[in-house]
């Protein structure tokens, strides 16, 4: 086409956008984009929750067709070449695609099929990739009974067949373990080696670090096209880190992020990761340093500081929920244990032999990978399910005997915030105050000083599902703290919720545990494990480590990597204690 | 345009097959279809078991016909023509009559609802019987909570005294013309004969638009679809991928509930297997027409179930002449009527199973059926496109 710019660097662009817009209805998902994407290269298309890299996803794939502009992936228009397209590109979608009442073989038979292979006289590429994902093992096995990771991988192998040249991913990392990531990351290296054009969507900013280029949407726009390093370039001597902080390290960052100069910060460990404000002085934060009497030291700039910044910092410090929630009182220190605790479906121990103590006012984490146990350890420890042997204490209410009382001062959210779609935002706050017993004045005093905390004033006739991501959540987190429970527990509360929204989300449960709220947190987000006191890692359904975040951190320390990341620390803690359970088997 | 990116030979070979129907692709799909068919509890449930459950309730536990009403005759006159007329009444078997020598025993019965109704002989029967020009006197009630019972009992009650009157010469006027009455294609007037066959339609109903319905919003519902469309397959092909092994499990269904029909239920099967095949297939076209339509619309497997429930169950259910006759519902309602695929397909059953091939009939409900197919697949090709938009 004579719009398209002719030269060496545009015949190697895999997928080309011109003034690409997309709308739904009064909706502007995407607007005026212009961008080239390559072959042999992995392409990372990041952005918060709602940004627009489903739409666009959807249109490369041609799935959606744009408004205005023009698309072409391998030389086809969108448009107009819609089945060559898809011919020309594989696609993994946001959801898992595949059917889990096929088994892994047939479903890949069905994908080699409608891409119009012959599955007999490509029985080399079939192994090919069941050994590239590691599935050969499985290939008899029902879809819907894999772990997590494998249904990524799954869905990958199929995408793959035919040999795309150019591989679209939205969002394929989405709850899956850094174990199983970390396998995906090595397929799609080897595939962009090959030569392949990737794209792989994420909301996680240390995938974007990892990607080769970036494309950074917001709102609709392009905020930044280049490699990952060029953004965290800009941000050079804007990064620090408040050194051991220690158990004040909830106060100080509350403090930190009151700081007019200061544009984010992060917990890490018993440290605290602050990123200044551009031009602004680093006195005060060096004066708050002394008072503090911590360390504070220039640490190199990441992708994720430069994201934030772009997207005009983080929020506040101060949570006003927390500020307004009375100091908890417990009987003693004691506010979660478990013992031996085991739950067995059938001939499959899902939780083994797991034992715990929770301190009143600990932030408490449980990680693992899929499959691990983690969502039944907690949902026994919540009374939601019934252990098999061992026993659990709420503040100090046995949940085999006491199930009722236990479950009244426990506060619970759930993952993907199960709010009432169908009820507004008043009459969901309503709900959830009626079923925890708040009757009367007591109960409408609750229900009004909650949307005075949360600032929902504006939409409390709104439905859930029309909600900003961070109202949506504000909104659960309210549910499930109606009747102020002493222990609160969240389970992947933050799971595809964008950057922003959750470092919202943690300013609050800071706060709440600054009042003595004992926080209980399953997460695949390693950077959120930081956050916590202490974290239980679950593997094959057993305990295999608990400890401080940045004990867990030494212990997978070696003369190749001293200083590793809470991610390296899973992967290490996960494999040397799978090497350790066949070693004893 | 090619200074953008090189295609291959290879691509430009393929593309230039795309647009073209690949029979290998839709076998893969009807190949993935039938697997998840056979292994989903519920679609055999649905297909197989719920069919024989259906058909036995029509053939047992529902029955248009009175046999065997309850009801009380209260004989107050011990005259010997009383008796005779009271013993009129025990020998039907379509009544089942109790005796009574008071009428406020019965009456409390009635109440209750042990009866259905009652006859009262009274005490002044014989004497007016023998009078010349007083017609003897004979009391019927009936329960009218249930105004059908209460009719059939009338009307009986009245045939058993007119027809023990007739066979009194004494005062009867002489008969002049007798009336004898034949019923035709159900000589026993058994309404499960005619049942069973509707029952069929409402079998192939069930299979041709609630299951089809079903699975097709569920592919929309699980991402299943986002992901097929994405491949180079058409959605011609995916729909005919999805409708063929429901048009199979259909037809299947169909033989199954004839068989049990025929061998188990006494139901005759007057015309011929071909014809039958022939009907059931061409049903299965708006059925599954319907079907594909509703989940093209909704793409959620509640609201299709919903809608699959109140446009394609319950109209043929009671708008295809297979409870209730059309020809007794009002014109507004008839016209109505004449939309409901399953309306001429019941007809069309009751004419092969009880009275024969005759093709005008089924000529005339095939092009119908055809027609509204036609029209239901013409709307959901348009509802269906290959995108999400």
């Amino acid at each position: 086409m004579g719009s398209a710019p002719q030269g060496a660097e545009a015949s190697t662009a895999a997928v080309v956008i011109e003034d690409l817009g997309k709308h739904f209805g009064d909706v502007q998902a995407l607007r005026n984009l212009n961008a080239r994407i390559h072959y042999g290269r992995l392409t990372g298309l990041v952005g918060p929750d709602g940004a627009g890299k489903t739409t666009l996803m959807r249109i490369l794939t041609g799935l959606l067709v744009p408004n205005a502009g023009r698309v072409a992936v391998a030389g086809y228009d969108v448009v107009r070449d819609n089945d060559a397209v898809h011919v020309a590109s594989g696609y993994m979608p946001q959801r898992f695609g595949l059917y889990e009442d096929l088994s892994v073989m047939e479903n890949m038979r069905l994908y080699a099929r409608l891409r119009g292979m012959d599955v007999e006289h490509n029985v080399g590429l079939f192994a090919e990739l069941l050994d590239f994902t590691r599935l050969g093992p499985f290939t008899q096995r029902l879809a819907g009974k894999l772990s997590g990771g494998m249904k990524q991988k799954l869905g990958l192998a199929c995408a793959l067949m035919a040999r795309p040249r150019v591989l679209l991913l939205d969002e394929p990392a989405v709850g899956v373990d850094p174990v199983s990531r970390q396998d995906l990351w090595r397929m799609v290296q080897a595939l962009t080696d090959e030569g392949m054009a990737v794209v792989w969507s994420t909301a996680y900013l240390d995938e974007a670090e990892r990607c080769e280029s970036v494309l950074l949407l917001n709102q609709g726009q392009l905020l930044f096209d280049g490699p990952p390093q060029e953004l965290a370039a800009q941000l050079e001597g804007r990064s620090f880190r408040l050194e051991d902080v220690g158990a004040e390290r909830r106060a100080v960052l509350t403090q930190v992020l009151d700081l007019p100069s200061v544009s984010d910060g992060v917990i890490q460990g018993a440290g605290v990761r602050v990123v200044l404000r551009e031009g602004a002085d680093v006195e005060p934060l060096q004066a708050l340093a002394d008072r503090t009497k911590v360390r504070l030291g220039a640490v190199p700039a990441r992708f994720e500081d430069a994201f934030i910044d772009l997207l005009g910092g983080g929020p506040g410090g101060t949570s006003a929920l927390a500020e307004r929630m009375p100091p908890v009182e417990l009987g003693s220190d004691v506010a979660v244990s478990c013992r031996n605790l085991t739950r067995r479906f059938g001939d499959f121990t899902a939780t083994d032999n797991v034992s715990f103590e929770v301190q009143k006012g600990e932030v408490f984490g449980l990680l693992g990978p899929n499959g691990a146990g983690k969502s039944t350890t907690f949902k026994m420890l919540c009374g939601l399910l019934r252990p098999t042997a061992g026993e659990a204490h709420v503040v100090g209410h046995d949940l085999r005997r006491a199930t009722g009382e236990a479950k009244s001062r426990l506060g619970y959210m759930a993952q993907k915030f199960s709010l009432y779609g169908l009820l507004s935002v008043r009459q969901n706050l309503e709900f959830s105050a009626g079923v925890y017993g708040l009757e009367g004045g007591a109960r409408r005093e609750r229900i009004e000083e909650m949307i005075a905390t949360f600032d929902l004033g504006e939409w409390l006739s709104a439905t859930p599902a029309s909600l900003p991501l961070g109202h949506k959540q504000r909104l659960a987190l309210a549910c499930s703290l109606m009747h102020r429970p002493p222990v609160l527990f969240l389970d992947e509360p933050t799971s595809g919720v964008d950057p922003i929204t959750r470092r919202e989300f943690w300013t609050h449960i800071n706060g709440l545990a600054r009042k003595g709220v004992t926080i209980m947190v399953t997460t695949h987000f390693m950077d959120e494990a930081e956050y916590c006191d202490r974290v239980a890692m679950l593997s094959r359904a057993r305990l295999i480590a608990l400890d401080t975040p940045d004990a867990l951190k030494r212990s997978a320390a070696s003369p190749e990597r001293p200083d590793p990341t809470m991610e390296d620390a899973f992967i290490h803690l996960v494999e040397s204690g799978e090497r350790g359970m066949e070693a004893a088997a | 345009m090619n200074a953008v990116a090189p295609r291959t030979n290879a691509d430009e070979a393929q593309v230039a097959d795309l647009r073209r129907f690949d029979p290998q692709r839709l076998l893969a799909l009807v190949r993935k279809e039938s697997l998840q068919a056979l292994r989903d509890p519920s679609t055999l449930l649905i297909a197989l078991v719920l069919p024989v459950v259906l058909l036995l309730l029509f053939a047992y536990a529902v029955s248009l016909d009175a046999r065997g009403v309850r009801v009380g005759v209260v004989i107050e006159s011990q005259g010997a023509s009383a008796l005779a007329l009271a013993t009129a009444f025990s020998g039907t078997r379509y009544l089942d009559a109790s005796f009574a020598h008071d009428r406020r025993e019965v009456a409390n019965q009635l109440v209750s609802g042990e009866l259905r109704g009652y006859v009262v002989i009274p005490q002044d029967f014989e004497r007016r019987l023998v009078q010349r020009g007083s017609e003897p006197l004979v009391q019927i009630i009936t329960d009218g909570s249930y105004p059908n019972t209460a009719n059939y009992v009338e009307n009986y009650a009245r045939g058993v005294v007119q027809t023990w009157r007739a066979g009194l010469d004494v005062a009867a006027p002489a008969q002049t013309v007798e009336l004898e009455a034949r019923f035709w294609f159900n000589p026993e007037l058994e309404s499960r004969r005619a049942l069973i066959p509707g029952a069929i339609a409402i079998v192939m109903t069930i299979i041709g638009t609630m299951l089809t319905a079903l699975v097709v919003a569920r592919e929309w519902e699980r991402g299943t679809m986002e992901a097929v469309l994405s491949t180079p397959a058409t959605v011609v092909e995916i729909l005919i991928g999805k409708l063929l092994p429901y048009f199979v499990l259909g037809i299947l269904s169909t033989l199954a509930a004839a068989a049990l029909a025929v061998f188990v239920f006494d139901v005759p099967l007057r015309g011929s297997l071909a014809a039958l095949l022939l009907l059931s297939a061409v049903f299965m076209v708006p059925a599954l027409g319907q079907g594909l339509l509703i989940s093209s619309v909704t793409r959620n497997q509640f609201l299709a179930a919903q809608i699959a429930l109140f446009t394609g169950f319950l109209p043929a259910f009671i708008l295809s002449g297979f409870l209730f006759e059309i020809d007794s519902m009002p014109a507004p309602i008839r016209a109505i009527t004449a939309l409901v695929p399953a309306r001429y397909f019941v007809d069309s059953l009751k004419t092969v199973f009880l009275a024969g091939d005759i093709w005008p009939v089924f000529a005339r409900n095939l092009l119908a059926m055809a027609a509204i197919g036609a029209m239901f697949f013409a709307l959901a090709r348009r509802a269906t496109r290959k995108n999400l938009e």
